[in-house]
């Protein structure tokens, strides 16, 4: 029997926030190691190149950093709502949504004065988000339809509702593609080599843009609503304990709400990556999964913004370095980064607690001795 | 002469700093219904759980047919003849009777010509005790007097020879109460031997033969049956221990301030469990309700704390009403109104165990200043008070950024006293005070109410602990089954007649 009892009062807290996702990484890493292997390719030089691809050159970590971007908002809007113990599976459609919201401000608004009409449209990113998280939030709160099937349904209408817009109502009429027309130019976000070019540094293009600091803003902006404002108190107190919350006269219906409204728009808030910052018009799909990684990079990070920002930037190499690898070694397809990916959401998510009592245990002993000595 | 089938000898032990077994000797004999009787948090079902090998003692032997044993987990007891009826039975809803009865020793029966073996054995069994029950029956389908009965099944076809039976009446009708006590009479004449735990006086009258009387962990007495009365177990299972002593001045009554008409209140699973209270509340005093948890105490609180939906009736604070089947105002609203609240259960309710000491010191206070300012909590604030009313109330140990589940019980009560003491309520509602808090606290807790009630604040104490009720409270009202069967100023009334009027004797 297994069963090893833990005091948690006595755990360091860098034993279960530290440690035990970087063996739980390093395991996922370990497996994807032997799949390499399998696949005929040397995992090392497929750990080389995933590095170099990452951080070798300018270009590459510019890409880095603009998934890292991606990956803070869906995090973050996970987080957010698991404060509340709710489970938002839905990033992936309120991003979409979203970017319905950026684009309809932003092409509608262009006449203003730039910087606002940026303002104006991250608000509308997130006011869409928020508006999407908003019906599977009521329906839990006052049906108690699980979040966690309603979001997930909610995903799919999204996409549906997308494509129809799409073809049939915003669609570039002078294309056959599902996407919209582009946004006029003026109203872009600075993209990273437009920076660097006023630093005099010529680099090739990539799609790292301002967005980055606005989801460096976000990380700020969660911490400190969940652990500086009364909103966060309660929709931590509704998460950790429903009947003491009521007791205490915090309403659950309306912390439901308001956690899954903010993590909607957070989520929402991709789109004013994609949109404003990268492609400049809708395309069909641009969410790319983006969401569903966001519960992995959540996950990882311990629902902390300080654990969010280093998941969210190693979910960015290996997506970055991944393409690197795939291109270099033909053996392995972008189908296998998927598997990577799932190997480590697998170990930092479902596995979780599968080694943390034998790790907790061991400091605990190791620290006691030294205590004792 | 015979040694007894069961022989209990210095048993102890204990939860952390709580002993719930002291020094505890029993004798069981064969074929008797033996009851083992006491108030709630007397050690009965911690001395019965020792027996069934769900908790290992601290210290003590266990004997049974003079053989000293040693029962690590259930299952030693069930292979040396003990069976256990749980409060919450432990029954599957989606199998059937059959299957739930041979859960667990599947690895012979399961499959083939066994299976049918084991079925004629149980309805041998059936029949012998006229138990009447469908084998292939679901669960799910059967009353929760029949699921008992499939539990004593179960134990039976295990080989129980002793079968202790945990409160078992308290979840059935008294149709299915007859009945039981039907069964367990053939039980004995055919050679079994019974425990029944129990706090009701009237059915160990009814039923047993000889009877041990448990008080705060220790077995204060044995006696035959047929020797004793109601009166003198009452007296035994209350006890005549010092009261604590509280200085506690002339009554200084004033005008009423919390007002009860016909008050019927119904629990999450609709059951009325508040049946046409009325009540009335004067500043300056301390009203305290009696009786034996589950008799309406809990929804009372609730209702009256804002956090129950009122079905019938109405609530009056300050002679405005609060509370009727229409509206009520919430927890919040009431706190402004200056009603605070000790909630019974602190685990679930008053707490949120997960949360830091500073966090919970200003739970439902949260968004007052100067906590908060326009939204925003304020650290500063929050710390200075947390570390002044940590060393006022002296919670230990004195970290407001400890997690509150680090704290013993008695300091998690504390941080909740503080909390709710600290805004000076006129209206203060308690519910069990001083559950697992030890004597030091108790004392400190009972002086800050004495305090409260001196400074014009109206008390409602609910407690199981008659002898809280007793040196604190007023007046005294008795609930039994959602009802005030009882209502006494607190001059002259004994634990004993409180104890009959709990017990719903009198």
């Amino acid at each position: 029997m297994s069963n090893i009892v833990v005091d948690k009062s006595k755990v360091p807290w860098w034993v279960s926030n530290v440690i035990v996702p970087l063996v739980n990484l390093t395991l996922a890493l370990l497996v994807s190691g032997l799949f390499v292997f399998i696949a005929g390719e040397n995992p090392i030089e497929a750990v080389k190149l995933i590095i170099y691809g990452s951080f070798g050159y300018i270009q590459g970590f510019a890409y880095t950093l603009y998934y890292t971007t991606n990956f803070i908002f869906t995090g973050l809007a996970f987080a957010v709502a698991f404060h509340c113990r709710l489970f938002n599976i839905g990033g992936e459609g309120q991003a979409y949504i979203g970017g319905l919201g950026v684009f309809l401000v932003a092409i509608n608004l262009s006449f203003l004065p730039v910087p606002i009409v940026w303002l104006l449209a991250i608000f509308g990113a997130f006011l869409f988000g928020a508006a999407w998280a908003y019906i599977p939030a009521y329906l839990q709160s006052k049906r108690g339809s699980h979040v966690v099937i309603t979001t997930i349904m909610f995903n799919f209408i999204a996409s549906s509702l997308m494509i129809f817009l799409l073809v049939d109502v915003i669609r570039d009429t002078n294309q056959m593609a599902p996407h919209t027309v582009k946004l006029p130019e003026e109203i872009w976000l600075p993209s990273f080599e437009a920076f660097s070019g006023i630093l005099g540094i010529k680099i090739r293009y990539s799609p790292l843009n301002l967005t980055f600091l606005l989801a460096i803003a976000s990380l700020f902006f969660v911490w400190f609503l969940v652990w500086k404002t009364k909103w966060g108190y309660e929709m931590r107190a509704v998460g950790h304990n429903t009947q003491a919350a009521i007791y205490a006269g915090i309403s659950p219906h309306k912390n439901i709400i308001i956690a899954m409204c903010i993590s909607g728009g957070l989520a929402g808030l991709l789109g004013v990556n994609e949109i404003l910052g990268v492609s400049h018009k809708i395309q069909a799909g641009f969410p790319a999964g983006y969401g569903f990684t966001g519960i992995a990079v959540a996950l990882m990070g311990r629902n902390h913004p300080i654990g969010i920002l280093p998941a969210a930037f190693l979910f960015g190499i290996l997506y970055q370095g991944g393409s690197e690898v795939t291109f270099e070694m033909p053996n392995i397809t972008r189908y296998m980064f998927v598997a990577v990916q799932g190997l480590i959401i697998l170990f930092s998510g479902a596995l979780e607690n599968l080694f943390r009592p034998q790790i907790e245990s061991f400091f605990v002993r190791r620290l006691n001795r030294e205590v004792n000595v | 002469m015979v040694s007894p089938i069961l022989e209990l000898t210095n048993i102890n032990k204990s939860f952390g700093h709580v002993q719930a077994n002291k020094n505890i000797n029993l004798k069981i004999n064969k074929g008797t219904i033996h009851g083992i009787i006491g108030e709630n948090g007397a050690g009965k079902s911690t001395l019965m759980s020792i027996v069934f090998g769900l908790y290992q003692a601290n210290s003590g032997s266990i004997k049974i047919n003079g053989k000293e044993i040693n029962l690590r987990s259930p299952r030693d007891s069930i292979i040396n003849g003990i069976g256990m009826v749980h409060q919450h039975f432990m029954l599957v809803e989606n199998f059937t009777v059959l299957e739930n009865i041979i859960l667990g020793f599947e690895g012979e029966t399961v499959f083939g010509e066994k299976l049918q073996k084991a079925k004629e054995d149980l309805e041998k069994l059936c029949q012998t005790y006229n138990f009447n029950i469908d084998l292939d029956a679901t669960i799910s389908d059967l009353s929760v007097g029949f699921r008992q009965r499939v539990e004593i099944l179960k134990s039976l076809y295990r080989g129980a020879e002793i079968l202790i039976l945990d409160e078992p009446t308290g979840v059935l009708t008294p149709q299915e109460v007859d009945e039981l006590f039907k069964i367990l009479r053939s039980l004995k004449d055919e050679g079994k031997t019974i425990v029944l735990i129990t706090h009701k006086l009237i059915e160990i009258m009814d039923l047993t033969s000889e009877v041990s009387v448990m008080r705060q962990g220790e077995m204060v007495g044995h006696t035959k049956t047929e020797d004793t009365s109601k009166e003198q177990l009452a007296e035994m299972m209350v006890g005549r221990s010092v009261l604590l002593r509280v200085d506690k001045k002339e009554i200084k009554k004033g005008e009423t301030i919390f007002k009860v008409n016909n008050l019927s209140v119904k629990d999450d699973l609709d059951v009325t469990r508040v049946k046409d209270v009325n009540l009335e509340i004067c500043s300056g005093e301390i009203l305290g309700i009696a009786g034996v948890t589950g008799n309406g105490q809990t929804e009372l609180l609730e209702a009256l704390s804002g956090i129950r939906k009122v079905e019938s009736g109405s609530i009056e604070l300050f002679g405005e009403k609060i509370s009727d089947q229409n509206n009520f105002l919430n927890p919040r609203m009431l706190k402004e109104k200056g009603l605070a609240h000790v909630p019974e259960d602190r685990q679930r309710m008053g707490l949120i165990s997960d949360f830091k000491a500073h966090e919970n010191l200003i739970f439902g206070y949260h968004d007052q200043e100067p906590y908060s300012k326009s939204a925003i909590l304020n650290n500063k604030e929050i710390t200075e008070y947390s570390n002044k009313v940590m060393q006022e109330y002296d919670v230990r140990p004195n970290s407001p950024n400890l997690i509150t589940s680090n704290f013993s019980g008695g300091n998690q009560q504390k941080i909740i006293l503080s909390r709710e003491l600290n805004e000076n309520p006129k209206v203060l509602l308690v519910g069990q005070p001083t559950r697992g808090v030890d004597i030091g606290a108790i004392e400190f807790i009972h002086q800050r109410l004495i305090d409260m009630r001196d400074k014009g604040a109206a008390i409602l104490l609910a407690s199981v602990e008659l002898d809280e009720i007793l040196s604190l409270s007023d007046r005294i009202i008795v609930m039994f089954d959602g009802k005030i069967v009882g209502e006494k100023e607190n001059k002259n009334v004994t634990d004993r007649e409180l104890g009959l009027l709990m017990a719903g004797v009198a």
